[in-house]
């Protein structure tokens, strides 16, 4: 692994390369003080959700304390205020992305659901019987089975880009699999279960050259990279609010305003329309066209809040933090007797998935429990990944900046009582 | 005795590494399949019945040290029963896992099943311990349907 031979084993307790201040900033997160079965919590299960700032917290009760009303529907001050504390949240986003403009930000209730919404929409409006959607063999569950969906309904085929052992997506057949037939290509930026980074700027360059959109998921990119859309050039971006900091139920969807437009709504409802009679009505511009109903108001300003906190404790410091966690804690692991780090990509997250020979990760993860460590175990919402790595399950520690590197030495003391009493 | 030491006694973890009735049966009266979506536990039981009475019993497929062990051991208690027999050993083994028996294990007697008594403590748990058991009442009823733990 590239990065760790770089490393000059950072020890336990003795300040790290970086200039982030880890113990001040674990101050912000509340539940990082709490004790699990005795001990000191130590949080590894950060690509599940991440844990929350109190800045986001009091964000959400800021809303029901001071200012809660709805949203675009009122000429009254409380709602004057809501609606330009959420518009406000839009442009946040917009700056988080780099976005040309904050109408093609749409608030969802996460990545699910935005990749939902463009299999919906764009997928039933362009892909037709014989047309091809092309995804990767590292996907999540969600960026399969809205396009299962889609490819039953109109008939048409999912193709899958298949990946080396370790766990790098293989370009040259990903290519292959582009053609006149390609409707869309949805990727993940970063697999949830590997870690691996895709070299997303060359996918799309690619598919671009066929004119093909792609989408990205960005669940987990959005946490670990800096992201750019206009760089980038995707047509489509996601993330989930609950994995960036912020609060369970909110999330984006980055779509240029070009796809937007000409794609029909989502959810029929209030706030999508402009005008409505029972003969025809008419639909609102975007991005209100998507956002039917009574948005989640307190957890977008919540994921505003997230943003805001992750800007101020600047993204390059997180990332330069993230990067010494991740191959303290390889190098660390490799000291395991059979264990088996899946997902050895070149370039990659801190999400570490791994397998301890002849041992099940459900019992190691009731361990590691005991011990107060919080690691997720089991498929990790991608089955066709673990068949392909030939296991039914394996144990995930994804780490997230308020980890320190004595969590990761007892998640490695942990792992070591693992092998005592499961032997 | 420590939580996680009760849990996982010598006997389950010898069980699990060591399974006894772990093969394919060739000519068997009724199979069931389970399936514990939250860990990827499987289990294929297929079972030999001789009138009401479990002449033979056996399992395949891939789960935790808990599941592993359970299976091993059904199979090893359930052969020769009748199934009201069966059906009684069920009631007081899912007593014993999910804590509404005794913790020595009186009550009923389970025999070796006993030893699942640490499993009450660790409620997240208990669907490994029992998916064996919903599978094998399944088999008997000659349903077609997976059993899940859900
Ligand atoms: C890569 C990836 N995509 C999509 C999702 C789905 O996110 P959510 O459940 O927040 O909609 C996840 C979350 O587990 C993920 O890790």
């Amino acid at each position: 692994m590239a990065v760790t031979s770089e490393v000059a084993k950072p020890r336990a307790g003795i300040a790290t390369r970086s200039a982030f201040d880890v113990a001040r900033v674990r101050e912000d997160f509340p539940i990082l003080k709490e004790k699990v079965h005795g001990k000191p919590l130590v949080y590894f299960d950060n690509a599940a959700t991440a844990q929350k700032p109190r800045q986001v917290l009091e964000a959400e009760q800021n809303f029901y304390l001071r200012l809660c009303s709805n949203v675009h529907r009122g000429v009254h001050w409380l709602s004057e205020r809501a609606t330009q504390a959420y518009e406000d949240t839009r442009v946040k986003a917009q700056r988080f992305l780099n976005a040309s403009e904050s109408r093609e930000i749409i608030f969802v209730r996460g990545a699910t659901e935005a990749i939902n919404l463009v299999a919906g929409t764009y997928g039933r409006k362009n892909v037709q019987v014989g047309d091809e959607i092309v995804i990767s063999a590292m996907e999540h569950h969600s960026n399969i089975v809205p396009w299962q969906m889609l490819c039953e309904e109109k008939g048409a085929r999912l193709r899958v880009a298949p990946i080396n052992d370790r766990g790098e997506l293989i370009l040259e057949e990903f290519e292959k699999l582009l053609g006149p037939r390609t409707r869309l290509v949805a990727v993940t930026h970063v697999s949830n279960v590997l870690g691996t980074i895709n070299p997303v700027q060359e996918i799309i360059a690619m598919a671009h050259r066929q004119g093909i959109p792609v989408l990205l998921d960005g669940a987990q990119g959005a946490v670990h990279l800096k992201v750019d859309v206009r760089e980038l050039d995707c047509d489509f971006y996601t993330f989930s609010g609950h994995k960036l900091f912020g609060p369970t139920g909110i999330g984006v969807l980055y779509g240029k305003a070009r796809l937007l437009e000409a794609m029909p709504p989502y959810h029929g409802g209030g706030d999508m329309i402009s005008s409505v009679s029972f003969e025809k009505t008419l639909y609102n511009v975007i991005p209100y066209k998507f956002e039917a109903g009574t948005p989640n108001i307190a957890g977008t300003l919540g994921l505003g809040a997230a943003i805001d906190y992750l800007g101020g404790l600047g993204q390059e410091n997180l990332l330069r933090y993230e990067e010494e966690l991740l191959a303290y804690t390889t190098e660390a692991l490799a000291g395991i007797p059979e264990l088996r780090i899946i997902g050895t990509a070149r370039q990659k997250a801190p999400v570490i998935s791994f397998v301890l020979n002849g041992l099940h990760p459900h019992d190691v993860g009731t361990v590691l429990d005991q011990e107060g460590i919080a690691v997720r175990t089991g498929h990790h919402c991608a089955q066709p990944l673990m068949d392909r790595f030939g296991v039914p399950a394996t144990t995930r520690a994804s780490l997230a900046f308020y980890n320190t590197l004595e969590e990761v030495d007892r998640l490695i003391k942990g792992l070591h009582k693992v092998r005592e009493i499961l032997g | 005795m420590s939580d996680l030491h009760a849990l996982y006694q010598e006997v389950i973890l010898d069980h699990s590494k060591r399974p006894h009735n772990f093969r394919p049966m060739a000519d068997p009266s009724r199979t069931a399949q389970g399936y514990n979506p939250l860990c990827g536990d499987k289990v294929t039981l297929f079972v030999r019945l001789d009138g009401d009475r479990v002449a033979d019993v056996s399992f395949q497929g891939s789960g935790c040290a808990i599941s592993t062990a359970s299976a091993s051991l059904l199979t090893e208690t359930v052969k020769g029963k009748t199934l009201a027999e069966v059906e009684s050993i069920f009631a007081g083994f899912h007593d014993l896992v999910t804590g509404k028996a005794p913790r020595d294990g009186q009550g009923p007697a389970l025999g070796k099943l006993a030893v699942f008594s640490g499993v009450s403590e660790f409620p997240v748990r208990v669907k490994c311990a029992t998916l064996v058991w919903h599978t094998l009442r399944n088999a008997l009823r000659g349903g077609e349907e997976v059993a899940t733990t859900e």
